[in-house]
C-alpha cells in the first residue's frame, strides 16, 4: 500500500510539525496550568482570542511579532480572569473555564464583525513565511521537515525546551510542581499560592494564545469563524495523554499531527469506498481513546481542580 | 482590615436576587460593545425591548426560542447537580434530531396516533445513549467526562453531516444537505394559530415541572443531591453512586435529545446540519442562571431566549452585530458564578487593637 | 531557671465566625527551654500557633521575638516569611510537604529566591546531610515524599526547620503518627537539641507525655489561659484539673461474658497499592458484647480494615461472614442491612453531606424506610420529626434540624453520626478514631455510648490511634503493623509500642 510511501516522504512529515505546532502551544499551556493545580477549560475561547487578536493587530498594522504579542497578552488577560476566579476566589474551574471560552469566543466574533462588516471573503494578511536557514534548511529529509517551518514552529519548539527546563531545573518549577501537589507545602515556607497560581495561567493562557495565532498567522491568513473547530478541547485530551510532561506532550502533538496529516493522506487514497467522514472524526475519536489509556495515571497533580484558601486549616 | 468570612446560610433572598442580579448586570454591561460599535445605546435597547415585547408575534417568537433552551438548560442542570459534567447536549440534541428525522419521515410503519410519541420516545433514547457512552468511561475508567463529551459533540455533528448526505438525505432536497420533510402526523402540533409556537413548549413545561418534583420530593432526587454534593459519603451512606450517576446521564442526556425532537417535528419540520446555533452550550448558562433549579430554568431560558430575539431583531435594526447576544449571555454565565461567591462569603470589618506594654 | 525570654506572646485573639478560638492569651518562651502547650482538642492551641507562625492574622494581640542583643522587636503578623525571617519554624500536625518532591525539594522550598535561574541542589544536598548528622534524625533523601513512611516524612518536616537555622521550633502533636518508641526517640533529639540553644514549643493534648519531656507547661482551655505550671512541680490531677476544669469523668469497662460471633473474617485479602493499604489473609473474630481494639500508627492497615468492614472496599479472596452468613456482596448497602453500623474516620469526607441539612443526614442510610417514604416520594414531616426527636436525645446541638449539617461543630457532627448509627441498634459496629478531634466532653460521650452498646450485646470494632483509649476501652487488642495483625497477649504500654512498630518479641 502506498501507506509506507506516505509515511517517508517529506511533505508528510513537514505537515506533521506544521499541524502540531497550535497542539505544542495549547497543551504546554494547558500543563502549565493544571501542574499548578488549575484547570483551564477556557482554552477553546482563548484560541479563539488569540487568534483574532494577533491577526487584527498585523491587519492594523503592528507586524507579525507585534501580532504575536499582543495575542499573548489577550491570553495573559483571559488567564487573569479565570485566575482570579479560581484561585483566591476559589469558583468551580469547570465553570469559569467554560465561562472564559464563551466570553472570550463572543467578545472576539463580535470585535472581529463589529471592525469588519460582513465581506464576501475575510481580508488576509501576510503570514509567517517558512523561514530559509542557511546549511540547515538544505539537509536532506531533515531539511524541509524541520528547518523549513515557520518561525512561530521554531517558537513552539523553543517553548518546550524552556518548559521543561523551569520545571526541572529552577526553584519556580518546584514552587510549581509543589503547589499543585499540596499548596499548604508552599504557604507553610512563606511563599503566596496565590501568586503561583495565578501566574501560572496567564502564562499558560499567553501559550494558549499563540495557538491559535498560529493558525490565523502562519497556518492560513484570515480569521473565519469556527477555525478553531475544537483544537482547544484536543489539546486538554493530550496533556492528560501526555501525563503533564513537557517531552511527551510535543511527542504527543506530533503523533496527533501526523495521524491528521495522514488521514488527509489517505482520503485521497482511499478515496469513495470509505465515508469521508470517517476520516474527519479520527482525530476526535483518537484523542478520546487516548484520554481512555491514560486516564488512570499516577501522575496526576495532587491538588488539580482543590481551591485552596489562605487561613483555613 | 476587611477579611472575608463564610456566610451561616444563603438567605431565599440572596439565591433568587443573585441570578437576577447577574442578568441585570450583564444587560447593563452590553451598553459597552454597543458603543464600541458605535451604536445609539438607548435605541438599541429599545429596539431589543420592541423585539421580544413589541408584538404577540415577537413574544411568542420568543417561547418558540426558549422551548429548546429549557430543554437542554434541565438537562444541564440535572446533570450538574449530580456533578456530572455534561457539556455533550449539543451533540445529544443532534441525536435526538436524527432519531425524530429518521422516524418521521416513515422510516417505520408506524400508524398516524403512535408516530409521535414513538418519535419522542425514540429521540428520548438517542439522546440518553450520547451521554450514556461518556458516563460508562468515566464510571470505567475515569475518563474526564467534560473532554469526552465535548469531543463527542464534534464527532456527532461530523456523523450528522453524513447521514445529511447519504442515507436520510432528500431525494426531492434539490441536492442541499437536509432530511426529507416529517410526515404530518408525526409533526407536534402549533399552539396557536400564525404563530410557530408548538406543543413541544408544553412539553418543555411538563419536563420542568416533573424534575423540579422529583429532585426535591422523591427519594431518586434525594440520592442524585447527596451523589453531587459528597459523592463519599453518599456512596458510605449505602446510595449506589454509579446507578445514581448512570441514570442521571440518561435523563439528562434525554432531555438534550428532546431539545432536538422539539426542533425537528414542531419547528423546522426536517433536519439541516445547521439546526442548532449552540443550543446545547447555551443550556448550560440557562442551567447556571437558574442556580440548577429545574423550575427557575424555565425563567432563565425564557431571559436567555429574550437577548437572543431581541437582540436578532436590534442587530437588523442597527447594523451591529448579533453575536452581542452571546456576548451578554456569556457575561451573565460570569456574573452568577461570582455572585455565587458573594452569596456564599460576606466581608467583615475587623477592628484591631493594639496592645501597650 | 531559664535566662533569657526569647518569644513573647502578648493578648492574642481570634475569632472565627461567632466561634472564639482564642482570647487574649498570653505565653512566654526562654531560650533552651522546652515548654508543653497543653489542652483539650479545641481549645486553641494549634490557633495560637498558626498566629504565631503567620497563617492567621490575629484579631487583637502582638507577638515579640528577641534578637541576638536581646532586643524586643515586634513581628510582624499575618506572614509565614515575616516568621520564618525571625528564626519560626512549625511543624504541622498536617504535614506540609508535596508527595511528588523529594525530601531535598521539599526541604528547598522557599529557601532559594524564585529565579530562572539552575537551582543550587549540590550545595543544599550537602547541608541536609551535615544536619541530618548532628541533630541525628535521619530519611531518604533522594526518594519521592509520596513513598517514605510517616515517621520518616516528619523528620523531613523537622529538617525543613532546621535547615533554615530555627531558633524556636513549634511541634504541633508530633507524636500522634508515631509509635511510643518513635516518640520516646523524638523527644531524645529535641531534648539535645535544646541543650544546644534550640527553643521549642510542643503542642499535646497527652498528660503523661507533657510531664515526661517538657520544662515547662502552659495549659489553655476554651481558648483562654488556663494556668502555667513547671513540670518538676505538676502532676497529672494538677494539670488534668487545668485542662478541664473539673474532675474529668471516666467510664469504666465492667467485665462481662461475651456471646456468639458476630463478625468473622476468613483469610481475607484486599490488594492494595502498597503492602500497608493492604490484607493478607487476615483471620478476626468479633463477638458480641465486646469491644476489640485495633492498636496502631495511622497508615499500617487499619484503612483496609475499615474499608471492608464499611462495605467500600471488596475483598480479593477469602470470606466475611455477619453472625456467621457469608457476605457475597460486599457493599455499603449490604452493610447497612446486615445491621453493621459505621463511625467513619472522616467525618467530613464519609460521614456528612455538609451541604444537606442535619435531617436529611440523618435520614440518609435508610432511605427506604416506609415510615420516611411513600411510593419513592419523602415524607417530609416524617423526617423531621424523627430528625428533631434524635437530636434531643443524642443533643446535637446546632442552627436546628433543617439547617446545613456543615455549620456544625465537629462534636456536634460525631453525634449526629451517633444518633444515625445507633438509633437503628446495630449489631455489629466499626468506630473508626471515633474520638479524633472532640473535646473531652465529646469524647468521653462516645466512649460511653459504645460502652453501653457492648452492654446491650453489640460487637464493637475500635480502631485508634490513641493507645491509652485502646487499653481503656478494649477488651481484645489486636496491633497492625504494614498490613499484619498479631494479638497483643499483654497491656503493657511498650511491649504493645514495640508490636505497633513491628519489632515484637
Amino acid at each position: 500500500m502506498d501507506i509506507l510511501q506516505i509515511l517517508f516522504s517529506e511533505s508528510f512529515w513537514s505537515a506533521s510539525i506544521r499541524i502540531a505546532t497550535p497542539l505544542i502551544f495549547g497543551v504546554l499551556g494547558a500543563l502549565i496550568c493544571e501542574k499548578s493545580g488549575v484547570l483551564n477549560l477556557g482554552i477553546e475561547g482563548i484560541f479563539v482570542a488569540g487568534a483574532m487578536v494577533g491577526w487584527m493587530a498585523v491587519w492594523l498594522g503592528a507586524g507579525l511579532w507585534g501580532g504575536v504579542l499582543a495575542a499573548a497578552l489577550a491570553g495573559a488577560f483571559f488567564g487573569l480572569l479565570h485566575g482570579i476566579l479560581t484561585v483566591p476566589l476559589g469558583l468551580s474551574q469547570h465553570v469559569s473555564g467554560l465561562g472564559i471560552t464563551l466570553f472570550a469566543t463572543s467578545v472576539s466574533y463580535f470585535s472581529y464583525r463589529t471592525a469588519l462588516p460582513t465581506v464576501s471573503s475575510p481580508p488576509r494578511i501576510t503570514p509567517f513565511r517558512p523561514l530559509d536557514i542557511p546549511l540547515l534548511s538544505d539537509l536532506p529529509f531533515i531539511g524541509p521537515i524541520l528547518f523549513q517551518q515557520t518561525a512561530l514552529t521554531f517558537l513552539a519548539l523553543f517553548c518546550v525546551a524552556v518548559v521543561w527546563y523551569i520545571f526541572n531545573k529552577t526553584a519556580l518549577g518546584v514552587a510549581l510542581k509543589a503547589v499543585g501537589d499540596n499548596p499548604n507545602s508552599v504557604d507553610a515556607q512563606g511563599l503566596s499560592v496565590y501568586t503561583l497560581r495565578i501566574g501560572a495561567v496567564m502564562a499558560g493562557s499567553a501559550l494558549m494564545a499563540l495557538g491559535g495565532a498560529f493558525l490565523t498567522m502562519s497556518a492560513f491568513d484570515a480569521f473565519f469563524f469556527g477555525m478553531v473547530n475544537g483544537r482547544g478541547w484536543i489539546c486538554i485530551a493530550l496533556v492528560i495523554f501526555a501525563s503533564w510532561r513537557p517531552g511527551k506532550a510535543l511527542l504527543g502533538a506530533i503523533l496527533f499531527g501526523a495521524f491528521d496529516a495522514l488521514q488527509v493522506r489517505l482520503q485521497t487514497e482511499v478515496g469513495g469506498s470509505v465515508p469521508s467522514q470517517v476520516f474527519l472524526a479520527a482525530p476526535y475519536v483518537l484523542s478520546i481513546i487516548a484520554l481512555v489509556i491514560a486516564a488512570r495515571s499516577a501522575d496526576y497533580p495532587r491538588a488539580l481542580l482543590t481551591p485552596w484558601f489562605k487561613g483555613q486549616r | 482590615m476587611i477579611r472575608i468570612e463564610a456566610r451561616e446560610s444563603a438567605s431565599s433572598f440572596m439565591k433568587l436576587g443573585i441570578p437576577v442580579l447577574s442578568a441585570c448586570v450583564a444587560l447593563l454591561l452590553a451598553a459597552i460593545p454597543l458603543m464600541f460599535a458605535g451604536a445609539p445605546v438607548g435605541a438599541s435597547y429599545a429596539q431589543m425591548f420592541m423585539g421580544v415585547f413589541g408584538s404577540k408575534f415577537a413574544f411568542s417568537e420568543m417561547l418558540t426560542r426558549a422551548t429548546p433552551l429549557i430543554f437542554t438548560g434541565l438537562a444541564a442542570a440535572l446533570a450538574f447537580r449530580a456533578k456530572l459534567w455534561n457539556i455533550g447536549a449539543e451533540g445529544q440534541l443532534y441525536l435526538g434530531a436524527l432519531a425524530a428525522a429518521a422516524i418521521g419521515t416513515g422510516v417505520l410503519d408506524i400508524s398516524g396516533l403512535l408516530l409521535i410519541p414513538v418519535i419522542i420516545i425514540c429521540g428520548c433514547a438517542a439522546g440518553a445513549f450520547g451521554m450514556a457512552v461518556p458516563a460508562a468511561l468515566k464510571i470505567r475508567f475515569g475518563a474526564d467526562e467534560v473532554v469526552t463529551t465535548l469531543l463527542l459533540n464534534f464527532i456527532i455533528l461530523i456523523f450528522l453531516q453524513y447521514m445529511l448526505e447519504g442515507p436520510l438525505k432528500d431525494p426531492m432536497g434539490l441536492g442541499w444537505p437536509q432530511t426529507a420533510p416529517i410526515l404530518d402526523q408525526g409533526m407536534l402540533p402549533p399552539l396557536m394559530e400564525r404563530m410557530r409556537i408548538h406543543y413541544g413548549f408544553v412539553i418543555a413545561l411538563i419536563c420542568a415541572a416533573v424534575a423540579q418534583f422529583m429532585l426535591l420530593r422523591s427519594v431518586w432526587g434525594f440520592k442524585l443531591r447527596a451523589v453531587g454534593e459528597n459523592r463519599n459519603a453518599a456512596g458510605h451512606a449505602g446510595i449506589p453512586v454509579n446507578r445514581s450517576l448512570f441514570t442521571a446521564a440518561a435523563i439528562s442526556g434525554a432531555l438534550a435529545g428532546l431539545a432536538g425532537v422539539s426542533e425537528v417535528a414542531g419547528l423546522k419540520g426536517y433536519l439541516t446540519a445547521d439546526l442548532s446555533p449552540g443550543f446545547g452550550y447555551t443550556g448550560i448558562v440557562v442551567a447556571m442562571l437558574a442556580g440548577l433549579s429545574p423550575g427557575g430554568v424555565v425563567v432563565s431560558a425564557l431571559f436567555i431566549a429574550s437577548v437572543f430575539v431581541g437582540a436578532d431583531s436590534m442587530s437588523r435594526a442597527m447594523g451591529v452585530s448579533s453575536y452581542l447576544a452571546d456576548l451578554v449571555v456569556a457575561t451573565a454565565l460570569l456574573c452568577v458564578l461570582v455572585g455565587g461567591f458573594v452569596a456564599r462569603y460576606k466581608f467583615v470589618r475587623v477592628r484591631r487593637q493594639l496592645e501597650r506594654f | 531557671m531559664y535566662s533569657d525570654k526569647i518569644l513573647a506572646l502578648k493578648g492574642l485573639s481570634k475569632t472565627f465566625g461567632t466561634i472564639a478560638a482564642n482570647c487574649d492569651v498570653n505565653l512566654d518562651l526562654h531560650r533552651g527551654e522546652i515548654l508543653a502547650l497543653l489542652g483539650e482538642n479545641g481549645a486553641g492551641k494549634t490557633t495560637l500557633m498558626n498566629m504565631l507562625f503567620g497563617h492567621y492574622m490575629p484579631d487583637a494581640g502582638q507577638i515579640e521575638v528577641a534578637d541576638a542583643n536581646q532586643r524586643f522587636l515586634p513581628l510582624t503578623l499575618g506572614h509565614p516569611q515575616a516568621a520564618i525571617a525571625a528564626g519560626i519554624g512549625m511543624v504541622h500536625q498536617h504535614f506540609t510537604l508535596a508527595e511528588n518532591l523529594d525530601a531535598v525539594d521539599n526541604i528547598m522550598l522557599g529557601a532559594e529566591p524564585l529565579t530562572l535561574l539552575p537551582r543550587k541542589r549540590a550545595a543544599a544536598e550537602k547541608k541536609i546531610r551535615t544536619i541530618m548528622a548532628q541533630s541525628g534524625l535521619t530519611a531518604p533523601i533522594n526518594v519521592a515524599v509520596g513513598k517514605l513512611t510517616v515517621g520518616e516524612r516528619q523528620r523531613v518536616e523537622i529538617l525543613k526547620a532546621l535547615y533554615r537555622d530555627v531558633k524556636i521550633l513549634v511541634l504541633d502533636e508530633p507524636t500522634a503518627v508515631l509509635t511510643p518508641q518513635e516518640a520516646d526517640a523524638l523527644f531524645e533529639n529535641i531534648r539535645a537539641m535544646a541543650q544546644d540553644g534550640l527553643s521549642v514549643i510542643f503542642i499535646s493534648h497527652k498528660l503523661r507525655e507533657v510531664l515526661a519531656f517538657s520544662h515547662r507547661i502552659t495549659v489553655l482551655r476554651h481558648g483562654k489561659n488556663a494556668g502555667e505550671i513547671q513540670t518538676d512541680q505538676a502532676d497529672e490531677q494538677k494539670i488534668a484539673r487545668m485542662m478541664v476544669g473539673s474532675e474529668t469523668l471516666s467510664h469504666t469497662r465492667e467485665m462481662q461474658e461475651n456471646g456468639p460471633a458476630l463478625l468473622r473474617f476468613k483469610r481475607v485479602s484486599v490488594q492494595g497499592r502498597a503492602r500497608r493499604d493492604s490484607l493478607k489473609n487476615v483471620d478476626l473474630t468479633v463477638f458480641s458484647g465486646e469491644i476489640l481494639g485495633i492498636a496502631g500508627v495511622s497508615g499500617n492497615g487499619q484503612t483496609a480494615l475499615a474499608g471492608v468492614i464499611s462495605g467500600m472496599l471488596s475483598i480479593e479472596s477469602g470470606e466475611v461472614l455477619i453472625e456467621e452468613q457469608p457476605l457475597l456482596d460486599i457493599t455499603p448497602a449490604a452493610m447497612i442491612s446486615r445491621g453493621v453500623g459505621r463511625i467513619p474516620e472522616d467525618r467530613h469526607r464519609d460521614g456528612i453531606v455538609g451541604s444537606m441539612s442535619v435531617a436529611e443526614n440523618m435520614v440518609i442510610e435508610q432511605l427506604d424506610d416506609p415510615t420516611l417514604q411513600r411510593n419513592g416520594l419523602l415524607r417530609r414531616d416524617a423526617i423531621r420529626d424523627y430528625a428533631e426527636t434524635l437530636s434531643s436525645e443524642y443533643d446535637v446541638r446546632g442552627p436546628g434540624a433543617q439547617a446545613s449539617a456543615r455549620l456544625l461543630s465537629g462534636g456536634n457532627i460525631q453525634k449526629l453520626i451517633l444518633a444515625r448509627v445507633f438509633d437503628r441498634s446495630p449489631k455489629l459496629i466499626l468506630a473508626n478514631q471515633p474520638t479524633r478531634g472532640l473535646d473531652m466532653g465529646a469524647a468521653s460521650e462516645v466512649a460511653r455510648r459504645l460502652l453501653e452498646a457492648r452492654g446491650r450485646g453489640a460487637g464493637i470494632v475500635l480502631i485508634s490511634e490513641d493507645l491509652d483509649e485502646i487499653l481503656k476501652l478494649s477488651d481484645r487488642i489486636l496491633v497492625v503493623h504494614d498490613g499484619a495483625f498479631s494479638i497483643a497477649k499483654t497491656r503493657d504500654r511498650a511491649q504493645l509500642g514495640l508490636m505497633m512498630a513491628g519489632q515484637a518479641a
